[in-house]
């Protein structure tokens, strides 16, 4: 049987992938982007070429104010998220030494994540609330002498549910990473002569950086895409831009919701492309 | 305490009787000779109020045929209905869905000579009056776009024309919400939600059609501005309207917005609200708590709405017959008794009356006093004898309507600054 050239076998291997790609996640995109300049009336969509989406979208000061929020959310989550995460990681790759506790500890961090993650947001509501469990402790420990009221419905509530939910996405990869740093690089710094600090500062970090910023691209393309914690916990007083979409979806002006789905998209993939270019994740994988 | 609410009976059990439905579908029963009806499914779909999953098993035993439901929230119906025509059978959607949804042509008029309850409709389907001297309200009445101009129609006539675009169903008088309890003083108008009094502990729903419209009952009551027509704004009336409010919420009047029939529970029952827009029904589930609740009637009257059954465009031959017969049977008692005891009216009241004990008929419709415990379908206990329902009678709830649930002229424009409104 003769062979087939080299070209063509490696063409044959990609190509179940590639069609995969293309119908599942190509189309879609273009699909979307198609359909954003088409026209909407109350009731249908019509295809055309036009930019009033976007002329709207990027004229109107409320999107604006939208997508700002979005960022803040993002960016204060991920400081956050990071923060915790971090520590949480550190904590489990170099302070807990057997392994069996390090799995055993590993698995106590995802056993919130065994429930739907609408839950555990919910959940927070009735312990927030004006009446809530937080607020009765605070008043019956005398530390208030009123209900907090900004504990629930506020951006504090959103934040806190995000970091909540989100956190696990940090710790994953930044422990991951962190397993595989060679010990005894740890062990040279120290040797010769840097500090707990300095050993952190000059070889644990960089050596993390991959790791971070694997959580870091969860973290913030899933706070941006988000529409049902802010939902949720802002009481509806909070907009982001995937609630933004969902009020368009809603209302049935799909061209509307595909015009702002892209401009997300594109925020989004320029905030990771920033991000990439801090560190490149194949080369250090 | 707030907890995820224990009152979705009727769309658990409805999944469930999706569940079955889809299984029955599947396997269906072996032939019948001369039972052809007994195969007929018919899919029907709407918002979760009169979708009950009592009233497919009532139609399974009455007429046969298998009915298919589908509870969706309001924006969902409308998207459905608009551009999914072939999903659906009959559509059980509000007026001022139809308003929307009838242009589309997915929707087929019905011949009310076929309807054998036609004449014992309520006037307020018909000629708009509820009785002869009634005002119409503003907003979409329903019977502004309950009619069309024959068998293929696409627009409405304002006369009864033998060719309705919904058959009435369901329908309420809508109001705000309070907790008497925690405000301790009468409530007598609308304006009283931007009391500031009330800062911090109001809400309003987050749907814009409807939310709109208590907007403007209460921009009305301040004494702020008289509408020529709430149900159909013009720019200047929104930006108007919703300049009031965003003020309103920044200078934090809203606890928050809700969404759907549960969150509005929630937000009554754990006391994080005290006065908001509320359903129905959602007052007799924070009551059913052992949580006092009452559905205020204020002086400026009441928002109403109401629901009917569409049919496909698509339905034809034994199916639209089955239709018809569906419809005809939903006229015929049984389901506005169902409905009747839990707080709506229905298109048919006096056929409802023989499926109600006297007690029940009285309480609901009359407005008089609970001669006994008045309760559920479901068996929920609502009010204890000597109780009287809140606004008292039919004549009295329904005749003091202010303005219909609307789709305006200016509806997109109003959706917009209603998006912003809920981001300011």
């Amino acid at each position: 049987m003769r062979k087939l050239p080299e070209s063509v076998t490696a063409w044959l291997l990609a190509a179940p992938m590639a069609i995969v790609l293309a119908l599942f996640l190509v189309a879609p995109i273009v699909m979307i982007v198609a359909v954003s300049f088409w026209g909407a009336t109350e009731w249908s969509i019509y295809p055309a070429f036009q930019f009033d989406n976007y002329a709207f979208l990027l004229t109107s000061e409320v999107t604006w104010r939208v997508f700002f929020n979005t960022i803040k959310y993002a960016f204060i989550t991920w400081v956050f998220t990071l923060g915790i995460g971090f520590t949480v990681a550190y904590f489990l790759a170099f302070h807990v030494r057997s392994q069996t506790w390090q799995i055993a500890l590993f698995l106590l961090c995802t056993i919130p994540f065994w429930t739907s993650n609408i839950i555990r947001m919910i959940s927070w509501i009735p312990f927030l609330g004006r009446n809530g469990l937080a607020n009765a402790a605070l008043i019956s420990a005398g530390v208030i002498d009123a209900p907090l009221e900004w504990l629930l419905f506020s951006d504090f509530s959103v934040i806190l549910a995000f970091v909540h939910l989100y956190t696990l996405f940090m710790v994953v990869p930044i422990f991951n990473t962190m397993m595989r740093i060679d010990k005894s690089l740890i062990e040279a710094a120290v040797d010769a002569g840097a500090k707990g600090r300095q050993v952190l500062r000059y070889v644990i970090i960089p050596l993390t950086k991959p790791g971070i910023m694997i959580g870091t691209i969860f973290v913030v393309a899933l706070v941006m895409g988000d529409f049902i914690t802010v939902r949720f916990m802002s009481g509806s007083q909070s907009a982001n831009v995937g609630r933004m979409i969902q009020n368009d979806i809603a209302l049935l002006a799909y061209p509307s919701a595909a015009a702002t789905a892209v401009v997300l998209l594109a925020t989004v993939l320029m905030i990771i492309g920033a991000l990439l270019r801090f560190v490149d994740i194949r080369k250090e994988l | 305490m707030t907890t995820i609410s224990k009152v979705r009976y009727s769309r658990r059990s409805l999944l469930k009787a999706g569940g079955a439905a889809v299984a029955a579908a599947a396997l269906p029963a072996p032939m019948v000779w001369g039972q052809e009806t007994k195969n007929i499914t018919l899919r029907q779909f709407g918002t979760g109020v009169s979708n009950l999953n009592e009233v497919a098993t009532k139609v399974k035993e009455d007429l046969g045929f298998t009915l298919e439901m589908t509870a969706l929230d309001s924006d969902s119906v409308t998207q459905r209905a608009a551009t999914q025509p072939d999903s659906f059978d009959i559509a059980d959607i509000e007026y001022w869905i139809c308003k929307k949804i009838w242009p589309t042509g997915n929707l087929q008029a019905m011949d009310t000579s076929k309807i054998a309850n036609y004449d014992k409709i309520v006037g307020t389907f018909r000629s708009g009056k509820l009785t002869p001297d009634s005002v119409i309200a503003q907003g979409t009445a329903p019977h502004t776009v309950g009619f069309t101009t024959g068998a293929n129609g696409t627009g409405f006539v304002q006369e009864e024309s033998g060719w309705m675009t919904l058959i009435p169903t369901i329908y309420n008088a809508d109001t705000l919400g309070i907790r008497p309890d925690l405000i301790g003083r009468p409530i007598k108008n609308w304006s009283e939600l931007l009391n500031p009094e009330f800062k911090g502990k109001a809400s309003i729903l987050d749907i814009s059609s409807i939310g709109i419209m208590d907007m403007a009952m209460v921009v009305e009551s301040m004494g702020e501005y008289t509408y020529p027509d709430k149900g159909n704004m013009t720019k200047e009336e929104i930006d108007m309207t919703l300049g009031i409010f965003t003020e309103a919420k920044k200078n934090g009047q809203f606890r928050a917005f809700w969404k759907s029939f549960d969150e509005s529970v929630n937000l009554m029952a754990s006391g994080e609200v005290v006065i908001q827009s509320m359903w129905s029904p959602a007052i007799t589930a924070v009551k059913s708590r052992g949580i006092p609740c009452v559905y205020q009637p204020l002086e400026e009257g009441y928002r109403s709405w109401g629901g009917g059954l569409g049919l496909s465009a698509s339905l034809s031959g034994m199916e639209l017959e089955a239709a018809y017969e569906y419809i005809n049977w939903y006229l015929s008692g049984w389901v506005g008794g169902l409905l009747m005891r839990q707080g709506y009216y229905s298109a048919v009241p006096e056929t409802s009356k023989a499926f109600m004990s006297e007690n029940e008929w009285g309480f609901w419709f009359e407005g008089k006093e609970a001669t006994d415990v008045i309760t559920s379908p479901f068996d929920a206990p609502l009010a204890k004898a000597g109780e009287v329902r809140d606004g008292g009678s039919f004549y009295d709830r329904m005749g003091a309507v202010a303005c219909w649930n609307a789709v305006m002229d200016e509806n997109q424009y109003m959706v917009r600054k209603w998006n912003e409104f809920i981001a300011a």
